[in-house]
């Protein structure tokens, strides 16, 4: 256990900064990478646009997420240019092909991917300014559970899952619910199942894992953690397709089942966070 | 003559420096103006370069020397394996991959012991005739896929991506042996024989680290090794994430029991579903 959670220096200054803002800000991760998870921030984003939402997606992954990829976008000014002081970030947003803002990290922030305090500052402070913009902030993060990774979902209020039925995803899954239950004292966390082959899945394995959860995630005082299934998005051949295209499948295939699926992920999500 | 000069594009987009100078295709190069003296100079020390007639295709002469150069950059020229340089960047990489596949790569440290003894005893050029043996028997122990580097004096390293952790302690112990069987012949009346200390560490998966953070646990191992008596390989203690297999059973519990009829719905559905996809 004490591999995957941060220094407790680390994780004293987290659990000490401020909230940022509150039932907005989703981050959404997995644990195993190649999951889905920039796929599903996307879509989910050009969803909750669809819906009259102004929505922003953040590259949390500080450079090394693929959003730019998947939504073909290369902006010359980024997040990078904002912490280094060059560009105001009103300049670093973009707006993406689906009706939703983007901030893309920028490739140069890839040698912040060890947390210093003042990346910590920084980042606090960009996301302070940006969350009254906007009705709802994704925070797409890395992959694995870096400190990274562990501090950008402790800007959020939410936590999004992705997993695919893969035992490897699924065992990557837990690892990071479990270490956000242990450290950032997680008592609600959404799962969202990528890549189902029927239905049932999604809900069959989050009941799996609160089984697990139940019995090997320390008890916090106050309420146990809970897992709540938000939806499965089916394995869709549409959707190889589109990111081959790099297209938004919202956009470029809204009927297919994987596109209905985030419709309704979305919905979901709106009820559930905006309450 | 003239020479149309053109630098090809890098192959990968990460590899791309900001200030990559790009050549415009219209550039024209005098290969006359060029001080080549000192790279071909270096060149024929090197026995393995072989350059093409240069009065044949001015273009392919001079892509043989930059690649000769390059190979030369990378290499260390007493043993022919990867040089410190190569080594970095390969670990470099290395450490990337595994941030975002969640692969297991291991990376030993070895180094011979009471190497400075050999020295002593027999002169410097056995000692060298010991290393080059060594490096030779490590390249013959891995997978082409591994990179096997002399990291600097009788110091050595080799990079595993890929490997599992239940692997990872055998591969260095077999390592280990096959050194400490080698006969090294140092003169027709003298055969050496030498033993290692190996320090092994995998990359940790779950903190996105750097290099040389990993060289340093793979190296506290070594040092281990060395101060618990030599010839031995010692372990980093696994960063493997702490889903104990009691976890897993609970996890995958249920695909056990009904593997097969799951795998049987997994393959009757799908086909269906790809038929029924709104185009």
């Amino acid at each position: 256990m004490t591999e995957l959670v941060t220094p407790p220096s680390d994780a004293d200054a987290t659990a000490n900064s401020p909230p940022v803002a509150v039932g907005r800000v989703v981050a959404i991760t997995s644990g195993k990478g190649g999951v889905g998870k920039t796929f599903v921030s996307a879509n989910l984003a050009a969803a909750l646009a669809k819906r009259g939402k102004r929505v922003l997606v953040l590259d949390a992954d500080l450079g090394l997420a693929n959003l730019d990829v998947v939504l073909n976008l290369y902006p010359k000014i980024t997040l990078h240019d904002v912490f280094v002081g060059k560009a105001r970030i009103e300049e670093a947003i973009v707006q993406a092909p689906g009706g939703f803002s983007v901030l893309l990290a920028g490739s140069g922030l890839v040698e912040y991917s060890r947390l210093s305090p003042e990346v910590r500052q920084d980042f606090l402070r960009i996301m302070a300014g940006l969350t009254p913009d906007y009705d709802i902030v994704l925070l797409d993060t890395g992959a694995g559970i870096s400190d990274v990774v562990l501090f950008a979902v402790s800007l959020a209020s939410e936590v999004l899952v992705v997993a695919t039925p893969e035992p490897t995803a699924l065992t990557d899954a837990y690892a990071i619910i479990k270490v956000l239950a242990g450290q950032q004292k997680r008592q609600t966390i959404r799962l969202v199942v990528n890549q189902t082959a029927r239905l049932g899945d999604g809900r069959a394995i989050t009941a799996q894992l609160q089984q697990v959860v139940d019995r090997f995630v320390p008890k916090q005082p106050g309420q146990p953690l809970r897992l709540v299934h938000m939806g499965d998005i089916p394995a869709d051949p549409q959707v190889r397709q589109a990111i081959m295209r790099r297209q938004l499948l919202l956009q470029s295939m809204p009927g297919c089942p994987a596109a209905l699926a985030i419709a309704q992920l979305a919905a979901k999500l709106q009820e559930a966070v905006m309450r | 003559m003239l020479l149309n000069f053109v630098l090809p594009g890098p192959r990968c987009a990460h590899q791309t420096s900001p200030n990559w100078p790009t050549l415009r295709p219209d550039l024209m190069i005098d290969p006359a103006d060029l001080r080549l003296e000192g790279a071909l100079a270096l060149l024929e020390h090197d026995r393995s370069a072989c350059l093409p007639d240069a009065a044949k295709s001015a273009t392919a002469f001079l892509q043989s020397v930059i690649d000769s150069l390059c190979e030369m950059s990378l290499t260390d020229a007493l043993t022919g394996l990867a040089n410190r340089r190569h080594f970095r960047t390969v670990l470099t990489r290395e450490i990337d991959v595994v941030a975002r596949s969640g692969d297991s790569a291991l990376l030993l440290m070895l180094d011979i012991d009471h190497f400075k003894q050999i020295n002593d005893a027999h002169g410097h050029p056995v000692g060298d005739q010991v290393i080059q043996a060594v490096a030779r028997c490590l390249s013959h122990c891995v997978r082409p896929m591994d990179t096997v580097a002399r990291y600097g004096g009788e110091e050595f390293a080799v990079i595993l991506p890929c490997c599992q952790p239940l692997y990872g302690k055998i591969v260095a112990e077999r390592i280990r042996q096959s050194v400490a069987a080698l006969r090294i012949p140092a003169s027709e009346a003298l055969e050496l024989s030498v033993t290692i200390s190996i320090g092994g560490a995998f990359a940790p998966k779950w903190n996105r680290s750097s290099a040389t953070q990993w060289i340093d646990l793979a190296d506290a191992q070594l040092y281990c090794a060395k101060t618990e008596g030599r010839n031995q390989v010692k372990m980093d203690a696994e960063q493997e994430i702490s889903v104990s297999a009691e976890e897993k059973s609970l996890l995958f519990g249920h695909l056990n029991q009904s593997d097969a009829a799951w795998l049987e719905t997994h393959n009757n559905e799908t086909p269906a579903k790809t038929s029924t996809a709104m185009q």
